[in-house]
Parts: C-alpha cells; structure tokens; sequence
C-alpha cells in the first residue's frame, strides 16, 4: 500500500517538476522569431512565406487542408500495402472502409483501432503510414493550441500566427528530438527496434514461437509524447513488446503527461499570467488525483465474483492482488491504474491493461474522463477544451452576480458564448447521438463480447473515445464492421474539428478586441475560488450530461456485482 | 500589421509538398535513424531480446511462453489465437466483471491449480494464476503463485523444495529503482535456470 502511494508520488512529482522547463521551451518555440536552419530550407520547399501573418479563417483552413491532405495519403498507403515494400509475410491491404477509418483515426490523434497491428500492417507501412500520421496529427494539436493562446494573448489584433511554422517548429524542436532521445531509452529496456519482420523460437518444451519484431521504439515515443495511443501490436501497451518493464510503463505516463501539462505554464507565459496558468494546472491535477484514487481504489478491492470462485486478491508483499483480469504482473494495481487515469486524462488511447475487464467503477474512470475530456487533454485539446469551460464559467458567474463577463481582459460576448456552446455541445451530441443510432441498429448485439449494462458500456465507450479523439476501447466489442467503421470515423472527425474550430474563432474573435485593465467589477479568474468554480462548472457540465448515460452502464453493473448477479 | 490575404490563396502548394515531405521525414527518415542508432547501442534488445540456448533461439527475454509439465514453473494463463502464447497474435478475454463465461473459466482454473499443485480445496489461489493477462504473452507471475508451485516443480525433478524455493527468490525481481512495478519473477528466466541445475 505505502509501496504503492510512493509510486504515484514518485510520478506526479515527476510531471510537475517538468512542467516549467517544457513550458518555458514551448513558450519559446511559439513565440520566437528567428527561424533556424533546417527550418527555413523547408518554408522554401514548402514555397511559404514564414513571416506572413494568417487570420484564424486562413490559419484554419492551411490547417484542415493540410490535414485532409495527410489523411488521404495515409489511405493511399494503406489501400496500397499489397505493392509496397518491407512486407514479407505478405499482409494484404486494409479494406476502403477499415483504412478510411484507420487514417481518420490516426490524423486526428484519436488512434482509434479497428484492426490488430500484427496481421494488418506491414512494417514499411507501421512506418510511412502509421508513424508519419501521428507526428503530423501530434504537431497539429500542438500549432492549434499555439495558435488559440496567441488569440486569447493578443490585443486588437487580425492574427494568430503562420500554420505551417507552428507545424514546422512543434516538429523540429519538440516532437523529433524528443521522440529519438525516448526511443533509444526504450530500445534499451527490451522495445525491439527492427526492419525485420519476426524470428523463430524454439520453446524450452519445443513448442515452435513465431516472434513478430518491426520498428516498435520509435512508433511508441511519439505514440505516448504524441498523445497518439495506436499500438504497434494488438494488445497495445499491455504487449511486452510495448511496455517490457515497470521503467516504460512509468515513461510512457511521464511522456503523455509532458506536453499537456506544460501547457498551463507555456500559456501563462505567453500571456505574462503566470498564476493563471498554475491555476489551471491546479484544476487538472486535482481531477487527475480524484479519477486515479477511484480508479486505483476500485481494483484493487477486486471483484467479490473471483474471490467467490476461490482466487486470493488481497495486496501482500509476495503478490498486488486486485482484480488482475486482463492485466499484467509486472504493473499490478497500481502501475495500471496510473495507466488507466493517465491514457485517458492526456486523451492517449494506449492500454496496459484491457479497459473491458476492469471493474464497473474501475471502467466508469477512464469513460468519465473523456466525456469531460478536459483532464490535462491531449495535445492541446484538453486545454482548448478548459478555457472552453473557463469561458462558460466567467459566462455563468458573470451572469449570477450581474457583472458583465471578462476573460484574461477580453469582453466575453454572444459570439463567443455561442462558439463555445457549438464546441460544448458538438461533444455529448455526437456521443450520445452515435450511441443511440448504434443501440437501435440491428446487428449491433452480433459486435459485443458481454451482455447487459457491460454491453451497453462497450457501444458507449466506443463513441466516446472516438469523439474525444482518445482511441482506447473496450476491446471486446468487434468495431469492425462497415456500420462501426464509419460511425466512428464520423464521431472522430466531428470530435476533432467541430471543437477546435469553434474554438479557433474564438481565439480569433478575442484577438480582435481590446485588452481592458482590470477593474472593480472584473471576477479575478487567477484564484483559488475560480479554481473551483471552475471545477464545479465541469463537473456539473458534464455530469449533468452524460450521467444518465453512465447509470444505464457501468452504475448498474457496479449494483449486479455487488449483488453476485452474472449475466 | 500585415496584409491580410484570402483563406484559400497560396496553399495548394504548401498543402501538397507538406504532406509528401513530411511523410519522407517522420515515417521514414526519423524511425530507419532510430534504427540505425540502436542497433549500434543496444543491438540485443533492438533484435526482440533473444535468449539463445546451445546456439537456438529458445524465445525472448521479454515474452512468455507456454509451459504444461509439471517439472516446469506454469505461466499465466493466456487467451491468444489459436494457442496460448502465440506471440503473433497477442489478445485478451475481454470478458466483463459480471460476465458468466470468465467467472466459470476462474474456477476451473482455480480447480487445476489446486489439483496440479496438490492444495486443499480451501486454498485461496494467487489471482494472477487463474485470471488471463492482458497480452497473452504476460512474461512474468507472482512470487505467492511460483511459492505455491515450488512444491510440485521440486517433486516432479526430485530436487528439495528448500533449493527450488531459493532458486524461485533469487530469480524474483524487486521494484524496478525501489519503487516502480511490483515483484515479480519471470517464468521462462526461472525454468531455464532450473534446467541448468547440475543433476541430483
């Protein structure tokens, strides 16, 4: 139990000390002026100007097109496996509609996975298709979340940056050099980094094991810095191949925490607001520690069900005990449950554990973070998506108290609080809606692996992750049929971009106006108090929204286990 | 304060040319790099961490693999395709909490533990024994379940169970730097080392 605390001491105090050198290095990235070297050979490939300054409109339109175009070279590969190289085991292309939803997932940064990485894809495409979509997607967050807190920096002003230098920059100097400094880590704790495709074992009792290998190291650092989550192997992050030992289980957290947390200090930076940006920080970390103390709390007390049938759960110094269904020896209870709250906090996707065997309470963690889905947040969604509620929240209070609302100076207006209402309820909408569809098409029983609430949770985790562009699911539901692949694919198109492009105008919208000095009448956002309120705003947001959802799932499911009820 | 130009204009250029060259430079130059630098520092683990034996490959350091004779320590049990440890085709149960069909298959699994290992029907069974892990390939089980299995291993090679019980302790792993992951010992590791012991 101490053992246990410790570690996830050890981590958060991890993640916090990383905050401020991350921040300060992002901050810089973003508002630096000289361009360096390599970077100023590729504005002239590229054939821009890197100093034009873009208005939101063209900054999201650069964005969405160069998007569209990287996705529909990532289908093209995929569509063309059959001819390409590196492939010796001869794995045949995706289907149209399993690599359409396998290139919208992964250019979104949702890595949503319809298909097992080891009979699907070939090592080049592991590579040219997979490796490049998650760079690209991850560096895409990054220049939207730059481009949005210059909006809200800004006073007066038409702009809010040049797309393709943020792109360049989130590339060349956080995610590339990153990603090699952690893969060689990771190649040196037993990820195999290789072009070959598998070796042949010979058992100790002579059994014949067919080894498959493939450049897993480098796809894994930028699937956790990335905040990507798609595995190399079926099994994810639970593959010993992907998380051979206890060290990587704790860098993969570290990593996807990095960027979004140091995100809070990076914009408090940009913004000469310090404690706001602590103040923000503070509001995520105490989400992030009260979904890890449940999730954490709830598995290891285990399932009544498993001590009935004779197995020995309790924590002892010789075994983590626990509800260890669908999870790995090497990370107990503990390693998991930081996994778990942290895969779908930073918006990942990975696993070490499979979500569909954890408990019903276990299972509501990590499906209630990412219908908040603003716990730290990937790649700058998650941060989007909190000044998304913070804007809510001046709104509400401002109109409890009879002030007009502010925002960091800015006068919060109809526009604003209409775009973030879009952004708002684009979420539940698609979540909810997809979800509804899906219960009411036939067929839809013949995907899932358990029955009842369990089920039911299966279909409702399935949308929420693709919505929230996290990418991890419970694993039992079969998503890959034409109705599941396009639903999904559609769910992650309009999690993505109907929430950053809203929020997008705002940015743009708040960068016109005016910065006001601080009056008598202006709610100091930069407080403890707002923290809270904050919190309150999210909370009762989203809990008012999606609790019906969760009391059909994994709430009666928790009541049927308590009852000894098995379905 | 710049000239502001239309959304559209100047970037079917960038658009195209972005997409082609970034896929060159992050989905080959960047993972074919990696691979180049590793193979120099780690080669071992770069290659699958292979364990070799008398010259042939008998696995990998960081995978598990079946075993049934009862001279052998028993891994986990596993539910990948076709076989148990198939390791091209890691996979799970997903089964539920509540889901009838895994609390059935837990206690038959805690039933062949209990018979295999010779335990009275009381015995609560280490969980990690009877529940699937979550790749299938799950190298490693815990030190209750290798404890309770000492006995049968010792038997089956006429060996004292005291010197299979030091052999189980000294192969066990602690918290990776005193405080990450839990202890655990790694199957294959512990039955290779227990085939090297010198005959009775």
């Amino acid at each position: 139990m101490m053992m246990n605390l410790m570690q996830f001491g050890v981590l958060i105090a991890c993640m916090t000390a990383l905050v401020v050198p991350m921040g300060w290095w992002l901050a810089r990235v973003f508002t630096g002026v000289p361009h360096g070297l390599p970077e100023r050979w590729t504005y002239r490939l590229l054939g821009i100007d890197p100093d034009e300054e873009m208005g939101w409109a063209r900054y999201a339109m650069a964005l969405l097109l160069s998007n569209a175009a990287m996705m529909l070279l990532g289908y093209l590969l995929l569509r063309l496996q059959g001819v390409l190289p590196l492939n010796p085991l001869g794995i045949p292309a995706q289907a149209p509609d399993l690599a359409f939803n396998t290139a919208a997932s992964f250019v979104t940064n949702t890595n949503w996975q319809a298909y097992s990485g080891e009979s699907s894809l070939s090592n080049f495409n592991q590579m040219a298709a997979i490796t490049f979509l998650m760079m690209v997607s991850a560096a895409t967050g990054l220049a939207g979340v730059a481009a949005f807190i210059r909006g809200l920096a800004r006073a007066s002003a038409r702009s809010v940056g040049n797309f393709w230098v943020d792109l360049t920059r989130a590339l060349y100097r956080v995610l590339l050099p990153s990603c090699v400094l952690v893969a060689l880590i990771y190649v040196w704790q037993g990820i195999p980094q290789t072009l070959d495709t598998e070796a042949i074992a010979t058992t100790l009792e002579g059994a014949r094991q067919q080894i498959l290998l493939g450049p897993v190291a480098s796809l894994e650092s930028i699937k956790h810095i990335g905040t990507n989550g798609g595995g190399f192997f079926g099994m994810n992050a639970a593959h010993p191949f992907e998380n051979p030992t206890p060290l990587t289980n704790a860098l993969h957290i570290l990593c996807m925490l990095l960027v979004p947390s140091a995100l809070t200090y990076a914009f408090g930076s940009m913004l000469l607001r310090r404690r706001q940006g602590w103040v923000f920080f503070a509001a995520f970390l105490v989400m992030f520690v009260g979904f890890l103390s449940v999730v954490y709390t709830a598995e290891q007390a285990g399932n009544p069900a498993l001590a009935r049938a004779g197995a020995d759960q309790s924590l002892l110094a010789t075994q983590s005990g626990g509800n260890m269904e669908g999870k790995e020896v090497r990370f107990g209870i503990a390693g998991t449950s930081l996994f778990v709250a942290t895969t779908t906090a930073a918006t990942t996707g990975s696993v070490d554990a499979m979500h569909d065997s954890l408990v019903p309470l276990g299972g509501a963690v990590p499906l209630s973070e990412m219908m908040l889905n603003c716990v730290f947040g990937g790649k700058g969604v998650g941060f989007i998506n909190l000044i998304q509620y913070a804007i809510l929240s001046v709104f509400l209070v401002g109109m409890m108290i009879g002030r007009s609302p502010e925002f960091l100076g800015k006068k919060i207006e109809a526009r604003e609080v209409k775009l973030t209402m879009l952004a708002v309820l684009a979420h539940p909408f698609s979540i909810l809606g997809f979800t509804a569809l899906a219960v009411l098409w036939p067929g839809t029983a013949a995907s899932l692996n358990n029955a009842g609430p369990h089920g039911f949770s299966e279909i409702l985790y399935a949308y929420t992750s693709g919505t929230a562009n996290n990418g991890s699911a419970f694993a039992g539901l079969n998503a890959n049929t034409p109705f599941f692949n396009t639903t999904i694919g559609l769910a992650m198109l309009a999690g993505r971009y109907l929430t950053l492009l809203p929020m997008l105008a705002v940015a743009g919208s708040l960068a016109a106006k005016r910065t006001q000095a601080a009056h008598e009448g202006t709610l100091d956002t930069a407080t403890p108090t707002f923290a809270v309120l904050l919190l309150f705003v999210v909370l009762i947001v989203g809990g008012l929204t999606f609790l019906p959802a969760l009391a059909l799932g994994p709430i009666v499911e928790h009541l049927d286990m308590l009852a000894g009820r098995l379905l | 304060m710049n000239e502001q130009k239309s959304p559209l204009r100047g970037l079917v250029r960038p658009v195209l040319v972005s997409a082609a060259f970034f896929m060159g430079l992050t989905g080959l130059a960047y993972p074919l790099a990696v691979t180049g630098i590793a193979h120099l520092l780690f080669p071992h683990q770069a290659h699958g961490s292979l364990v070799e034996r008398g010259g042939a490959v008998v696995g990998s350091e960081v995978l598990g693999q079946a075993f049934t004779a009862p001279a052998y320590f028993h891994p986990r049990p596993s539910l990948t395709a076709d076989a148990p440890y198939n390791a091209a085709a890691s996979g799970a149960s997903n089964l539920g909490p509540t889901n009838r069909k895994l609390i059935e298959a837990v206690t038959e699994r805690v039933a062949a533990y209990r018979r295999e290992n010779g335990l009275a029907d009381d015995v609560q069974v280490p969980v990690d024994a009877v529940t699937a892990s979550a790749s299938g390939l799950d190298p490693d089980i815990s030190l209750a379940n290798a404890y309770l299995q000492a006995a049968r291993v010792a038997r089956s090679r006429h060996l004292p169970e005291a010197r299979v019980r030091e052999l189980v302790g000294r192969s066990a792993a602690s918290h990776q730097f005193g405080v990450l992951g839990e202890p655990r010992v790694n199957v294959l590791q512990l039955n290779a080392a227990l085939d090297a012991l010198p005959a009775q």
